[in-house]
């Protein structure tokens, strides 16, 4: 909180404000990736202040009726700048919104849906609760101004698993977990569109701060089994085929299979973090910095189910 | 009045370095001051041969992983690692005598900082490495999830842990329930382990290491011993700085 004080002193002590702005702008393109069915997609990439946190990709249905948005991005600015740019494609109102899940960079744009009933599952509602104020200072430090007037905003509604009819679209919300304690995904049976939030990632190394690599892997067959026509997962590019999912779950089943070895090896974390990483996942990007932060996020589990009492 | 001073300034900084200090590769302005804190015995090089790996950003705060690796130095006396810019900026003082110069554990960091280790060799001169780690801050001034939980009494000092017969040393790795507490959380005063020993059952002396403040809760240590005899079983002692005392044996 106090950072946020220091921030906003100091932009009003030396910078004009109009010039700010301008430049403040994260050029929202949507990209309709199916019928109704449109998509921002941001940057394979860490935060920084150059990205402005857009390194996340959120999306919206156009049904008869209105407008259901999935996910708000990582800012009041990218949640303001969303609701401006659905509305050059569609003058309907906004329905409702669905979070996939707690992390910052995928509900921090509350503030802009404000009166719009803002749906999650009810871990993702205690998480916020709980973690959304850390997330926010975090996210201050690593991106700065862009984060200007962004207050974590709890989601309104607790959203049951289960199928909704919204304006001629046939939607299935799905409650799983794996990636965090409740990952909600979309499944639009009418369009065939599926957002997966981030139990997948695309061309982009997955992130553990909250993962269960077991219970992630179940979620990941209990995906496949949708008939979908197009993927949008929570980062990287569409998929229209299976692959981004086993790709995942490859990973995954990799990052277990090596912390099991290297803990029964007797590795410290830095060594296992020195460890080479299989050419089939070069392609992902920040592929070095994230299993490096997954060896910090999820070793020492494996480390103590190795060690047996010593005294 | 002002010319006195000056005077005692100057033969204050003279006597404290009495050898020329080596530049910083790391550019800290922290830098002397550590020396000055440390160091100041004997003269110090910085050295390509003692190497500290630690991840470039700290994504836990409060677990940072860090390994040092003198083994290119041969025999070593002191291993001392410390950190710039914590607020305690000592964490370890590692002393190896039947033990490869290397170990690994984590710490608390409290911001960027120059993450060093200083090795003492035979010669009498501190070979310095080291690495910058950057973080969002904040590790040593959270209190400890047992803290928070509330329930660190029930698991003070128990060991857990394993040793590894390996071709080189006898590897063991352990973690002890601890909350660590660095004494800069209001209320929560210091408490932490400050001294481990090791030796093997026939008596031959291993190592010991001190620890202040930033190392983590519960920490978790990992060291290379090479007994005598590479069956050994291999016995801990050590206590912390309000009298508990902590035993462990790890079996190959
Ligand atoms: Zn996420």
């Amino acid at each position: 909180m106090m950072l946020r004080v220091i921030n906003a002193l100091l932009i009003s002590l030396c910078l004009p404000l109009a010039t700010l702005a301008a430049e403040f702008d994260y050029q929202l393109n949507p990209v309709k990736v199916v019928k109704d069915t449109y998509i921002f997609e941001g940057k394979t990439e860490d935060f920084t202040f150059g990205n402005g946190g857009n390194i996340v990709n959120t999306g919206f249905i156009v049904t008869s009726n209105g407008v259901v948005v999935i996910d708000t991005g990582p800012s009041l600015r990218y949640g303001e700048q969303m609701r401006k740019a659905i509305s050059n494609v569609t003058k309907k109102p906004i329905l409702r919104v669905y979070l996939t899940h707690h992390h910052p960079d995928h509900f921090l744009g509350n503030q802009a849906f404000k009166g719009i009933p803002i749906y999650a599952l009810g871990e993702t509602i205690t998480s916020i609760n709980n973690e959304g104020a850390g997330f926010t200072d975090n996210l201050y430090l690593m991106v700065g101004d862009w984060m200007r007037g962004t207050d974590s905003i709890a989601p309104t509604k607790t959203v049951e698993p289960g199928v909704v009819n919204l304006g001629g679209h046939k939607i299935e919300i799905l409650g799983f977990s794996g990636h965090t304690v409740g990952d909600l995904a979309i499944f639009d049976h009418t369009t065939g569109a599926l957002f997966s939030g981030d139990l997948i990632f695309h061309k982009r190394t997955l992130t553990t701060p909250h993962a269960n690599i077991s219970l992630w892997l179940e979620t990941i067959a209990a995906l496949k089994k949708k008939p979908f026509k197009v993927l949008i997962p929570g980062h990287g590019p569409k998929s229209l085929d299976k692959q981004a999912m086993d790709d995942v779950s490859d990973y995954l089943r990799w990052i277990d299979v090596t912390f099991k070895k290297a803990s029964e090896d007797g590795l410290s974390m830095t060594e296992l973090m020195a460890q080479p990483i299989p050419k089939q996942f070069s392609g992902n990007a920040l592929l070095k910095e994230e299993f490096s932060r997954s060896v910090t996020h999820l070793y020492a589990k494996y480390e103590q189910a190795v060690f047996k009492r010593a005294n | 009045m002002l010319k006195k001073l000056l005077f005692l300034l100057l033969f204050f900084s003279a006597s404290a370095f009495s050898y020329d200090l080596p530049k910083d590769p790391l550019a800290s302005v922290q830098w002397d001051d550590m020396y000055a804190a440390f160091l100041k015995e004997h003269p110090a090089v910085f050295d390509e041969k003692v190497i500290v790996h630690a991840p470039v950003f700290a994504e836990d705060p409060m677990n940072v992983p860090i390994t040092v690796d003198a083994s290119q130095l041969g025999e070593v006396k002191e291993i001392i690692i410390f950190a710039d810019f914590n607020p305690i900026p000592l964490i370890a003082k590692y002393y190896p005598v039947k033990a490869k110069p290397t170990l690994s554990f984590r710490f608390k960091i409290q911001q960027a900082s120059p993450v060093r280790a200083a090795v003492l060799t035979d010669d009498g001169v501190w070979h310095v490495g080291g690495m910058w780690v950057n973080s969002a801050g904040g590790g040593c001034t959270v209190a400890s999830t047992g803290r928070l939980v509330g329930d660190w009494a029930d698991y003070l000092g128990e060991v857990y842990g394993k040793e590894w017969v390996n071709e080189d040393a006898n590897r063991v790795r352990f973690l002890i329930h601890h909350p660590m507490d660095t004494g800069l959380v209001p209320g929560i005063p210091a408490f932490y382990i400050e001294e481990l020993e090791f030796e093997t059952e026939a008596g031959e002396e291993l190592a010991s290491i001190k620890l202040y403040e930033p190392i983590n809760e519960n920490p978790v240590l990992t060291f290379d011993f090479t007994p005598d005899n590479k069956k050994s079983t291999i016995l801990m002692s050590g206590a912390d700085n309000n009298g508990n005392e902590f035993e462990a044996r790890f079996k190959p």
